[in-house]
């Protein structure tokens, strides 16, 4: 397996006040990492990194043993993410669901496309304007624009925040599926830690910018070593 | 009411009738407003872009002066284009290539592209403003370089691109007081639809300058209805 992300002494700041400070962590090749943690704990900046959109202040960041700062183009492009709000295109679903193929110069994507809208339920809407979608159907039309570009690292940030059971659950299941069929590895942000229980083989939880624990889904939730990590995943508020 | 009537009559006798002389004012005018249109447009939309997009030091410095550029008033962009050229001027004297003579077509354009590159610039700053930094973060997500990103943005608030070239149009093919100076409005050679205008209504051709107005506000209709179409389906 190995590491495909590992972060040493990471260290971001906003306007001055520190919002993610890491001494270790490693993201194992293939597996699904949950970050579970409250509010403003880190989490979204952290996935921010990890998807090599901002860069750290300081420490290192690597990805397949390359610094984030060099990471070249095609293997920034390994990695994609879907945020809690679906920033779709003003156009239709099936350029959505293409955009990301077209960015990478492929033109003849309608199989591919076809094929995802297919999964997540979205075959009949795919000449429907982005815009009229529901919540969660935009966000199925988020989560099908990263899986057909077949990343190797899919992050996800509070996917399914405010969304119903079906869309939740239809979600949970996609990304089960190409986890156990492409071996991709996920990194999902979450406050939900019913959801993170559902899907994780590892979770970790941030608070105020720090790695507090980490460890196998099972140990952290039945036999936690931290009393704030027994705390969190009792539903206790922890500051 | 009975010259308006007479106007509005010879006005459409005039555009039907295929007169060469107006057919020729028509053609330029749209040939000065188009070609100004287009380099206004290569200049202010990557200029609006930039600046709605990159944020530093003096932006806002920047800002005031494209709102002012937004508001110059067509008679001084004409002053300056004829300080700059005449013989008498800055430029005129030294003879350089590519630098227009005053009253002549290019000279024209010149000073239109200085009334409508400040107010396409404006708009597309405005509008790429208003694309929300989200769509940007999740563009670069799915592995947008940053040329594609910027060309996101801009399709995103392509309404807003249009308004700018509508607005941008607008201002230069109703504009009178810079061509008048620059072109001098020389029958044939660089009179134009408001130039004409102005000259027949001096002359007491009313009904001839109705005409050529009705004829100016069909040819911006004509325009702005193919710029709209720009827009694309469901816009």
């Amino acid at each position: 397996m190995g590491a495909i992300f590992e972060l040493e002494s990471l260290k971001k700041a906003y306007a001055g006040r520190t919002v993610l400070d890491l001494q270790h962590l490693t993201v194992e090749r293939g597996e699904i990492l949950a970050l579970v943690g409250p509010s403003g704990a880190g989490k979204s900046t952290l996935l921010r990194l990890l998807n090599f959109l901002e860069p750290p202040d300081s420490g290192e960041l690597r990805y397949k043993g390359v610094a984030a700062a060099g990471v070249p183009l095609e293997l920034r492009r390994q990695v994609t993410a879907v945020f809690q709000r679906p920033a779709l295109l003003r156009d239709s679903v099936e350029s959505n669901v293409a955009y990301g193929l077209r960015l990478r110069g492929q033109r003849d994507c309608r199989n591919q496309v076809q094929a995802v809208l297919q999964r997540m339920g979205l075959e009949k809407l795919h000449r429907a304007p982005a815009r009229t979608l529901s919540g969660g159907e935009a966000q199925r039309v988020a989560l099908a624009r990263a899986v057909v570009l077949q990343p190797e690292v899919l992050l996800l940030d509070e996917p399914t925040a405010n969304l119903d059971p079906y869309n939740i659950g239809l979600i949970e299941e996609v990304v089960k599926e190409i986890h156990a069929q492409r071996g991709v590895t996920v990194v999902l942000v979450t406050h939900n830690i019913f959801q993170a229980r559902r899907l994780a083989d590892r979770v970790g939880l941030l608070l105020n910018g720090g790695l507090i624990e980490i460890g196998p889904s099972a140990q952290f939730f039945e036999d936690p070593r931290d009393p704030r990590t027994r705390a969190f995943v009792r539903g206790e508020m922890i500051y | 009411m009975d010259t308006v009537i007479q106007g509005i009559i010879d006005g459409f006798r005039m555009f039907f009738s295929g007169d060469p002389v107006l057919w020729e004012i028509i053609l330029l005018s749209g040939k000065v407003s188009g070609i100004a249109l287009i380099f206004s447009a290569l200049l202010g939309i990557p200029f609006g872009a930039f600046m709605g997009l990159v944020r530093f030091r003096g932006r806002r410095f920047v800002q005031a002066l494209i709102y002012t550029g937004m508001g110059l008033p067509p008679v001084v962009a004409g002053l300056g284009v004829y300080l700059l050229l005449s013989r008498a001027g800055i430029l005129g004297p030294l003879n350089l290539p590519f630098v227009p003579e005053l009253f002549t077509v290019p000279a024209m354009i010149l000073a239109q592209v200085i009334i409508a590159t400040p107010l396409v610039a404006g708009y597309t700053m405005s509008a790429v403003s208003e694309v929300a930094p989200d769509l940007r973060l999740q563009v670069r997500s799915l592995g947008a370089t940053p040329l594609q990103v910027t060309l996101a943005v801009l399709r995103e608030a392509r309404l807003g691109l249009v308004v700018a070239l509508v607005g941008g149009l607008g201002s230069i093919i109703s504009e009178v007081g810079a061509v008048m100076m620059v072109g001098g409005n020389i029958e044939g050679q660089t009179r134009v639809l408001t130039t004409a205008i102005m000259l027949e209504t001096r002359r007491g051709n009313f009904s001839l300058a109705i005409g050529l107005g009705m004829v100016l506000l069909l040819l911006s209709f004509i325009i702005n209805y193919g710029v709209t179409q720009l827009q694309g389906k469901g816009n």
